[in-house]
């Protein structure tokens, strides 16, 4: 554990690490918060009117529904943010399952799952999900998650598998294998702990990536389906207004740049403390 | 070289096979129905449904589907869209020239001035333009590209009406149009959907540079070079750039998935007609042939790239042919 609780503390005295870390602070009190002080992100109270320009009472405006767009931006963090964890963590823990497999075993196992590695990186992953979601009438939002989530450990688990293949020459593992150590044993209290930073950093930036992802699946309709706010369909939903009430996309955008972007700072940050050569 | 080249070869065609594999069987574990979408605007009775599925071979197990779905694949035949009803490999051929375009003029401008940053970057390490251009950069990489899109239609095309917000060719240009014209209207309508795409990708291109530059400076040679008094613009450029290219030759693979998927939603937004279009149609209409092409072609496209890069890697670099 050590070793990546050492390189948070790194990443954190980094001006663009705090700055990151900071702005990732607001964006998630924001999302737990916010929904007490904000209007129903669903209620439609003057849906005659139409979509009305930032000012008071709705700081960011109103859709064409009269939805408040600052309470459906924060109820769509919510979704963004909850979304991105589960997946990444998701991801995170088949990476490294399959990472340290692979690379503890070798052989025919570690072939067999590099070579069908090697095949799903050639498939961006956009490409994946969409032929999975293609077909879904209205996929539920946990089936979301599991998929984004189960496509986007192929790097990671390349990433730990190098990681073993250099930890296993070591000479602390070769004494834990003299002594007659059990597989199980060496892996989870020898391999693991040290393959905790590069996971941590990879995992940092998957969650930009995955934000992005999940925008852009809402943004084509088979994200997540309404009525849940999400940003992309907010945008998507802004294209029919574009001209007449341009604020009904912009916000939701800005929100999904200041999310990525933060998430992004403090996992350079990471990927600094971790690997000092990358800086 | 000759042997080296035929393994890599090899590997390749067994990474698309791995890949198309995978790509056949995900579409075939979705629970949805593939003629959903066909039979939902006119309900049909179950006598015409079940001719329907034989016509697209659903009446099979799936290890038959599979079977004639490689057969098909063998004889160049992708099956017929669901949508247009035309051969998938015609409509994907039909699309292939607008996205060459789009992506190759992304392609110039990222590996132009995208390398030409990183450089400078990497020469003013740690001082102001250096700090401006990274944030300015993962601030691009940060932002999604649909959204951006739709932001640059509405103000340079719509509010200012500077340049064409939609489409490759203005429907009402005449006809007696002359080339050159032809080509001003088509170059008019490139340049929102480059700068989209070019603004969420340059990141990558210049933070590869920069990184490959800063450890060449730090090499013996470069003060060689100094110190035989030789002009800094030819220290940077002829000493060090030269040699901090290798690298970011491989960045070309890595850059093209990038590529593609932002294509999908930046043709989209701008109704450019290239394959990222059609994979969009695609998944509008549910249909799921084409679907399975376009994403077929890709993979294609990921696994080529990967392999020329290693072709360019090793007929510049020697050493790497050991390895």
């Amino acid at each position: 554990m050590t070793p990546a609780l050492t390189a948070l503390q790194e990443a954190w005295r980094k001006p663009q690490g705090r700055a990151g870390a900071a702005l990732l602070l607001v964006v998630v009190v924001s999302a737990v918060v916010g929904p007490w002080f904000l209007p129903d992100p669903l209620a439609q109270p003057d849906i005659l009117a139409g979509s009305r320009p930032p000012g008071l009472g709705h700081p960011f405006g109103t859709d064409q529904l009269s939805r408040d767009i600052l309470a459906r931006v924060v109820a769509g963090a919510r979704v963004s943010l909850s979304v991105a964890l589960l997946a990444v963590g998701l991801s995170a823990t088949i990476g490294a399952a399959v990472g340290l497999i692979s690379g503890y075993l070798g052989g025919l196992v570690d072939a067999g799952l590099m070579r069908l590695v090697d095949g799903a990186l050639a498939i961006p992953r956009l490409f994946i999900l969409l032929l999975v979601l293609a077909v879904w009438e209205r996929v539920p939002l946990l089936a979301l998650v599991i998929l984004i989530g189960a496509t986007g450990w192929f790097a990671t688990s390349r990433l730990v598998r190098g990681e073993v293949l250099r930890l296993r020459e070591e000479t602390y593992v070769r004494a834990a294998e003299a002594l007659g150590a059990a597989r199980r044993h060496i892996i989870l209290r020898h391999l693991l702990p040290n393959t905790l930073g590069p996971l941590l950093v990879a995992a940092t930036l998957g969650v930009g990536d995955v934000i992005l992802l999940e925008a852009g699946l809402s943004f084509l309709g088979l994200g997540v389906q309404p009525p849940t706010p999400s940003w992309g369909s907010m945008v998507l939903d802004s294209r029919e207004v574009l001209v007449s009430a341009p604020w009904a996309g912009i916000f939701p955008g800005l929100a999904i740049v200041i999310t990525v972007l933060s998430a992004n700072l403090f996992g350079d940050a990471l990927r600094d403390a971790v690997d000092p050569r990358s800086a | 070289m000759s042997g080296w080249l035929l393994r890599r070869a090899l590997q390749a065609v067994l990474v698309l096979a791995i890949a198309l594999t995978i790509l056949f069987f995900l579409m075939r574990a979705s629970p949805g129905d593939p003629l959903a979408r066909a039979t939902e605007d006119h309900p049909i009775s179950p006598a015409e449904l079940a001719v329907l599925r034989a016509r697209y071979g659903l009446d099979q197990p799936v290890s038959r589907q599979f079977v004639s779905f490689v057969a098909g694949l063998v004889r160049g035949e992708l099956g017929v869209s669901i949508e247009y009803a035309r051969p998938v490999t015609a409509l994907l051929a039909e699309r292939l020239p607008a996205t060459l375009l789009l992506g190759g003029s992304v392609l110039v401008l990222n590996f132009t001035l995208g390398l030409w940053l990183g450089v400078r970057q990497a020469v003013r390490r740690g001082q102001r333009e250096d700090r401006w251009l990274t944030a300015v950069s993962l601030v691009g990489y940060a932002t999604p590209s649909f959204w951006l899109g739709l932001v640059l239609a509405w103000f340079v095309g719509i509010k200012l009406r500077l340049l064409p917000a939609a489409g490759m060719q203005d429907p009402l240009l005449s006809w007696e149009a002359g080339t050159a014209a032809r080509a001003l209207d088509v170059l008019r309508h490139l340049v929102l959907p480059v700068l989209t795409l070019s603004i969420v990708s340059i990141a990558a291109t210049m933070r590869y540079q920069r990184t490959a530059m800063l450890e060449i400076l730090q090499l013996p040679y470069m003060m060689t070079a100094r110190a035989k008094g030789l002009p800094e613009r030819e220290v940077i450029w002829r000493h060090g750039w030269r040699n901090a290219l290798f690298p970011v030759i491989t960045l070309f693979g890595l850059w093209l998935p990038i590529l593609v998927t932002g294509s999908v939603f930046v043709e989209a937004v701008f109704a450019w007609p290239g394959l990222g279009s059609l994979a969009a149609a695609a998944v509008w209409g549910r249909d799921y042939p084409l679907l399975m092409g376009a994403s077929l072609l890709v993979a294609g496209l990921v696994v080529a790239g990967g392999f020329l890069t290693d072709i360019a890697y090793a007929l510049l670099d020697p050493r790497v042919r050991l390895a």
